[in-house]
């Protein structure tokens, strides 16, 4: 018997996701811009498959453009941004614990001139969307902000601070990295007032390489790459048909199942923590009210690859920090006040529909006897 | 007449009366190397080894000697290779062909000269008179070139042998040392990090055949990181031929020590039985001696003082190649033996659980081995021995000649 228990790594492909790609990879594999009935009928599905991530969004189908990726959007959003609008606004405004695909992007911005202001997360989120906004001013041209953190599962104010960050700039072009929240947290894309919008397929049971980036109708963005036609010839290329139709197939179950799923995440992580702290050195840094996919904690004295490789070797699968980052350490935690001391001993884990109690007392039952066996640090 | 390769030997051919066992192991070590590279022929003769592609065309030959070359330069035992022309040993053949043959190099050249090998002394012009004339030939070829016998950009080599004539103009260094094998077997403790493949590297120069183990302790050590070992394996294969790895169970004695033993002798202890397994393994293997990537003084558990404790174990040699070098001088070799990007791939094992926060810098031998008595090793020395596995690395070839990347 094994748990994955590292839903915000990546999750499995859900069965309506696999049809959805077996179909497209064997009966339908015309290419979206061929004239021909077998290319009309690829480009059907991508059109159906763009109507869905819209529905997921409650958004204009219209506005949805396919990317390889989370990573991609990001980019896209930053770099596209930056080289359209900020020629002569060369102030950008983030956050400090943003994934890296946002974070570097914006180190790249700082190398190329820009003045990048990093906002810190507050114990208030309206104090934090206040001192958001106020880094906004006329010379801004971009302000970004994630909606749930994906090593610890806070939510971001991104609705109070991408609003007054508007009010203070109306021509601010505005970007929100949402893969941990979409269909996992309950948000529509206007709602949240970002002009940009980031979520990825394979966190919500779609494959790996697809992704999409939502604009609102207006905003012009810079290309990263060049080619035809497809996507309005924001992201040329041929279509990755079978991912796309994949990703609509996905995010159309999802998105009929999101509050019972959401629900029965919460009483996993609550029934979680309830166990966790029942052990000695136990230590949760997810807020209380943060996403119920994600649970960070800290086992006191044991180094989280040790315990991540422990688990493993009983089949229970969760991350150390972050899964992106492969052992090296973002500082996202310091960021949210976890000592450096027990960054050292962080363990994430996520949740999804398919983990269950056994799940839970496989892991908690693991770690009791990790504490009593493994070797503690100095 | 073709193109050929001529392998020279440095060091080897001073091998007296040994000197045919070193050549017939180098011969090996090359065809072995060549196998799947194509067909060729071999030759020896006059400390020279002569490889010849058997194609049917000249463009066929051009792409095994470009296959060949590569691989070549990672033989240990091989001072200098260049490729050559082979002619009749007729100086107008010599000259027509010449050339054509060294259009390139000599249209890039500013200066140059000629050098003539007359090992078959049956030809008719000596050899200040073939350097000369071939000389006059190029000169009055190539006008914007002038002679220059003291610091010429290229040496145009002709070397008359017994049954051709060879023109060659680039001569290039081989890897030097002495051909793997010819110095016996060893076992190198391979950790993962930037020394020790250097070490294992340094070693196989000297002629050592290679075996390597490795002490992984899972869940604190990964399985990335043994893979990461194993890809190090799979790189110095090319210079070091096919190689045996044994990876050690670690982890009880690990723990064992952490929990028995004083924290400023643990690193020093670990060693000590890292030694002691490394050599019964050494054993199993047939291997004289052991081989450590220890620099003096780097970290705490390779001063004098600490290198006495783990020396006091070990019953056979222990070569230490990296000893007198500093990291840099370390780095500069695993950069250029292509180990380097593999070592620094960050799957550290998670040592710092063990590593003690104020390690004994001159810890002394009675109070180490003190220290290890307190506990008896013997039975968990001989599970992690019993319980070690063994995996045969071949000789890895990728179009490059080098290793592969995990």
């Amino acid at each position: 018997m094994s748990a994955y228990l590292d839903n915000a790594a990546t999750t499995k492909p859900s069965p309506e996701c696999t049809e959805a790609i077996l179909s497209a990879l064997q009966s339908n594999y015309g290419n979206p811009s061929s004239l021909h009935s077998m290319g009309l009928q690829a480009q059907l599905m991508v059109d159906a498959a763009r109507a869905r991530i819209a529905a997921a969004l409650s958004v204009d189908a219209g506005t949805i453009l396919f990317t390889s990726g989370a990573t991609e959007s990001n980019n896209m959003a930053i770099f596209g941004t930056a080289a359209r609008y900020g020629k002569r606004a060369r102030r950008v405004v983030t956050t400090t614990v943003e994934h890296a695909s946002v974070r570097s992007a914006f180190d790249t911005l700082e190398a190329q001139g820009f003045e990048v202001i990093r906002i810190a997360p507050e114990a208030s989120d309206a104090e934090f969307a206040e001192k958001f906004a106020a880094a906004v001013n006329e010379n801004t041209c971009l302000a970004s902000m994630m909606l749930v953190n994906n090593e610890t599962g806070h939510i971001l104010p991104v609705k109070a601070a991408l609003t007054a960050a508007k009010k203070k700039n109306p021509k601010l072009i505005t970007h929100c990295d949402a893969v941990q929240g979409f269909l996992k947290i309950p948000f529509s894309a206007s709602d949240l007032q970002a002009d940009l919008l980031t979520v990825s397929g394979h966190k919500i049971h779609a494959a790996k390489g697809i992704g999409a980036l939502r604009y609102q109708k207006g905003v012009k963005l810079q290309p990263l790459l060049y080619g035809g036609e497809q996507e309005k010839g924001f992201r040329p290329g041929t279509e990755s048909v079978p991912l796309i139709a994949g990703f609509g197939a996905a995010a159309e179950a999802m998105r009929k199942t999101l509050e019972p799923r959401r629900h029965h995440a919460q009483s996993l992580r609550t029934e979680c923590i309830a166990q966790l702290l029942l052990l000695d050195g136990i230590r949760i840094h997810s807020p209380e009210h943060g996403s119920p996919f994600i649970l960070s904690f800290s086992v006191q004295g044991l180094r989280s690859e040790t315990l991540l490789h422990f688990l493993a070797e009983r089949e229970i699968y969760v991350s150390s920090g972050s899964a992106c980052s492969k052992g090296k350490q973002s500082g996202v935690l310091r960021q949210f006040g976890v000592p450096d001391a027990l960054a050292d001993s962080t363990i994430r884990v996520s949740f999804s529909a398919e983990n269950t109690s056994d799940d839970i007392r496989m892991l908690t039952e693991a770690i009791a006897i990790a504490q009593k066996t493994l070797i503690h640090k100095r | 007449m073709r193109e050929i390769i001529l392998i020279k030997y440095g060091e080897l051919a001073l091998k007296g009366l040994n000197r045919n066992t070193f050549e017939d192991v180098l011969l090996r070590n090359i065809r072995r190397r060549l196998k799947n590279v194509g067909a060729f022929s071999y030759a020896k003769a006059q400390s020279t080894i002569y490889i010849t592609p058997e194609a049917d065309t000249d463009a066929e030959c051009s792409a095994l000697l470009d296959a060949a070359l590569p691989r070549l330069k990672k033989i240990f035992g091989i001072a200098a290779l260049s490729r050559a022309l082979a002619c009749e040993k007729d100086f107008s053949d010599i000259a027509a062909r010449a050339i054509p043959y060294l259009q390139d190099v000599l249209s890039n050249a500013k200066t140059f000269k000629v050098e003539a090998k007359r090992a078959d002394k049956a030809f008719p012009m000596k050899s200040p008179q073939i350097c000369a004339e071939l000389g006059g030939v190029l000169l009055s070829h190539f006008h914007h070139l002038k002679v220059n016998v003291t610091e010429p950009d290229v040496i145009v080599t002709v070397e008359i042998r017994d049954t051709n004539a060879y023109i060659h103009a680039a001569k290039e260094r081989g890897a030097g040392g002495l051909p793997v094998g010819t110095a016996g077997n060893a076992m190198l403790l391979l950790s993962g990090g930037i020394d020790s493949p250097v070490a294992g590297w340094m070693m196989a120069k000297r002629g050592l055949r290679i075996s390597a183990v490795h002490f992984a302790a899972p869940p604190y050590t990964s399985e990335r990181a043994r893979l990461k070992v194993e890809a190090l394996c799979e790189k110095l294969t090319p210079w070091c031929g096919s190689m045996a790895f044994y990876c050690v169970p670690f982890t009880e004695i690990q723990e064992v020590l952490r929990r028995e033993c004083p924290e400023e002798y643990f690193t020093i202890l670990m060693r000590r039985l890292m030694m002691e397994i490394a050599q019964q393994i050494a054993k199993i293997d047939d291997c004289g001696a052991l081989i450590t990537g220890e620099s003096l003084g780097q970290v705490a558990s390779q001063t004098l003082h600490a290198l006495t404790c783990t020396d006091a174990v070990a019953k056979i040699p222990v070569l230490r190649p990296l000893i007198g070098l500093d990291k840099t001088e370390i780095t500069d070799i695993s950069r250029k033996i292509d180990t380097f990007e593999t070592s620094i791939l960050p799957y550290e094992d998670c040592c710092t659980v063990f590593t003690p926060r104020h390690p004994k810098l001159r810890p002394k031998l009675d109070e180490i081995e003190a220290a290890q008595a307190a506990v008896n090793w013997d039975d968990m020395v001989a599970q992690a021995v019993a319980g070690t596995t063994k995996k045969i690395f071949a000789l890895h070839v990728t179009e490059n000649g080098g290793g592969i990347l995990i």
